[in-house]
């Protein structure tokens, strides 16, 4: 077995995740399935391999692609904030985060 | 009528006031409003948008104007795509009501070029699945085989074009939703090489492996649209500034001598036998038109679902991190911060989703990111390797891209490593960040349609339209 039931519950406490009992059961089972099956990578001696993180042309790197940072208007707050589900212009409301 | 519209007729049909754009327009919402219920390819229409456009195509076409390479021609675009003022899901609950505030470059430069966007197309919640399944607002139906899967992610643009409800469509493409559909509903699809187009506005699942690219009904329009979206553009730092070749010209030359790869790990176990039957036949068709066929090996193969099943969850974990109820889509409410985040995620994100962030937090966690997502990218390194060694000895790179035909509503829903390993032909390119296409190669018993797969290297693109428009003009679309 590669996960437990802990490290589910753990993960997704890390991602902000509501679990049923039910989901976390299926995914334990399931990732566990996978992470079994990903394990198959292990079978590659990767020595010396650079990590490929991004894909860029040969013809670029990526501060070549950069832009000058210069403002340009940008007149979008009103129908940003007329997607909050909150909303309290020019502001989004949370629940409290600090008590007094 | 609509089934039969190309871009070419369109443009023609409006010089020559045969049909105005807005009646053009009209006839194809009057077609989704008969076939959608049945087949659910589109979740919203874009009506308003849509005449508003073709009235300006009308007009030009009075004032006796010009007109751009796209006028008139009505196109579907993913619900992952921004569209300003439309409606766009993500085929998710979280983002029910979410109505963006700008356009996605390709969908500007589409306007920009004339087309007329009809509306946005279901699709796997956020653009994880591979049967259009995992949809929050139901599965789609292919039209070529109605109790069957269209493919997915991208499986409402598939079948929009495929049943006529649409001349051409935009999709995206991160470990086979472009080609994989195109594949089961019977039409050619591509996905250009990683930077080609623009991927602002596509609400990201993996951002290192996004890419939006044409379905249309030939070749031909596949170029033609992915002519108009290419192209560098200062809102996407990894978009190319390498020029935009002629694609409709550059296809039309011929392909004999061209070297084509056929990799032998390709066409190994798990590879349904009547598709195998069918891409023999395609190969047969690229002898007869005089390429040169190779082949050759790509150890990485067999390595790339696992890479990408890492990479990809890896970041969508942290791309969907910003569904937290704050400043667009569902909020569940709750007296405490943390909780409301943890509850409007639990309620907002469908089964699928869930899983994936659950094993990208898991891949990115301390004690496992060495073991599992530096692993990933390391063996992600030597795919890359494959293709750029192939590349060396070949034009390009000729697969099946599926190992099976359209499956049944339901048939795989239970079991995700199997859905998961599906993709097993799909994935490698978009890991290497290379161009594909998937184009029609017959169909089993003549009803399921089957997807021959060409590849080309980085920025390639005019090579394998070329192979995909020889093929087609070749019959390889009824071997």
């Amino acid at each position: 077995m590669k996960i437990t039931r802990t490290d589910v519950e753990r993960v997704a406490e890390l991602a902000y995740l509501d679990l049923s009992e039910a989901e976390l059961e299926m995914y334990r089972t399931q990732i566990d399935e996978i992470l079994e099956y990903i394990g198959k990578l292990n079978e590659l001696d990767t020595t010396g391999v650079e990590p490929m993180a991004q894909v860029l042309a040969d013809d670029q790197s990526a501060d070549a692609t950069l832009r000058e940072d210069v403002v340009v208007p940008c007149n979008v707050a009103r129908d940003i904030l007329k997607q909050a589900p909150d909303p309290e212009a020019p502001y989004f409301r949370v629940p409290k985060v600090i008590e007094r | 009528m609509s089934a039969a519209w190309t871009i070419d007729s369109v443009g023609a049909a409006l010089a020559a006031k045969r049909i105005s754009a807005r009646e053009l327009a009209s006839d194809f919402y009057k077609r989704i409003g008969e076939r959608n219920a049945e087949l659910n390819a589109y979740l919203t229409l874009s009506e308003e948008r849509a005449y508003a456009q073709a009235d300006r195509m009308d007009a030009l076409v009075t004032a006796g104007k010009p007109l751009p390479a796209m006028a008139g021609v009505p196109i579907a675009v993913k619900d992952v795509i921004s569209t300003r003022g439309v409606r766009t899901t993500c085929g998710s609950k979280i983002l029910e009501d979410y109505i963006p505030p700008y356009d996605a470059t390709a969908v500007e430069r589409l306007e920009a070029a004339g087309a007329v966007i009809l509306g946005k197309t279901n699709c796997d919640e956020f653009a994880m699945g591979s049967s259009n399944e995992n949809s929050a607002y139901g599965a789609v139906r292919n039209p070529e085989a109605m109790d069957r899967v269209p493919g997915g992610s991208s499986g409402g643009s598939a079948a929009a074009v495929a049943a006529g409800l649409a001349v051409a469509a935009l999709g995206t493409d991160t470990g086979g939703s472009i080609r994989q559909p195109g594949s089961f509903c019977g039409i050619p699809a591509m996905m250009g090489s990683y930077g080609r187009v623009s991927r602002y506005g596509l609400i990201a699942f993996a951002s290192s492996l996004d890419r939006i690219g044409p379905f249309a009904t030939n070749a031909r329009d596949v170029a033609a649209v992915l002519g108009v979206i290419a192209g560098r553009d200062a809102n996407d730092s990894t978009s190319t500034t390498a020029p935009v070749p002629d694609y409709r010209a550059a296809m039309e030359r011929p392909v004999k001598g061209l070297r084509v790869g056929i990799p032998k790990e390709y066409f190994g176990e798990g590879m349904d036998d009547e598709v195998r039957k069918k891409i023999e036949a395609g190969i047969e068709v690229l002898k007869r038109l005089g390429c040169e066929l190779r082949e050759i090996h790509m150890a990485h193969t067999d390595y790339a679902i696992a890479t990408y099943y890492i990479i990809a969850t890896a970041e969508a974990s942290s791309n969907l991190a910003r569904y937290d109820g704050v400043r667009y889509g569902l909020r569940v409410g709750d007296d405490s911060l943390l909780a409301m985040y943890r509850k409007t995620r639990g309620a907002g994100f469908g089964a699928e989703v869930k899983r994936r962030i659950v094993l990208g937090t898991y891949v990115l966690s301390a004690g496992y990111y060495d073991a599992y997502y530096l692993k990933g990218q390391k063996v992600r390194a030597l795919i890359g390797q494959d293709f750029r060694d192939a590349f060396r000895k070949v034009d390009v790179i000729v697969t099946p891209t599926s190992p099976v035909p359209p499956f049944k509503l339901g048939e795989r829903t239970d079991d995700p490593l199997q859905m998961y390993l599906a993709d097993i032909y799909t994935v490698t390119g978009s890991l290497a960040g290379v161009p594909g296409m998937s184009v029609p190669c017959g169909k089993i018993c003549g009803k399921l349609p089957v997807g021959l797969q060409i590849f080309g290297p980085a920025f390639g693109e005019a090579k394998v339209l070329q192979l995909a428009h020889a093929f087609e003009q070749a019959g390889g679309g009824s071997v």
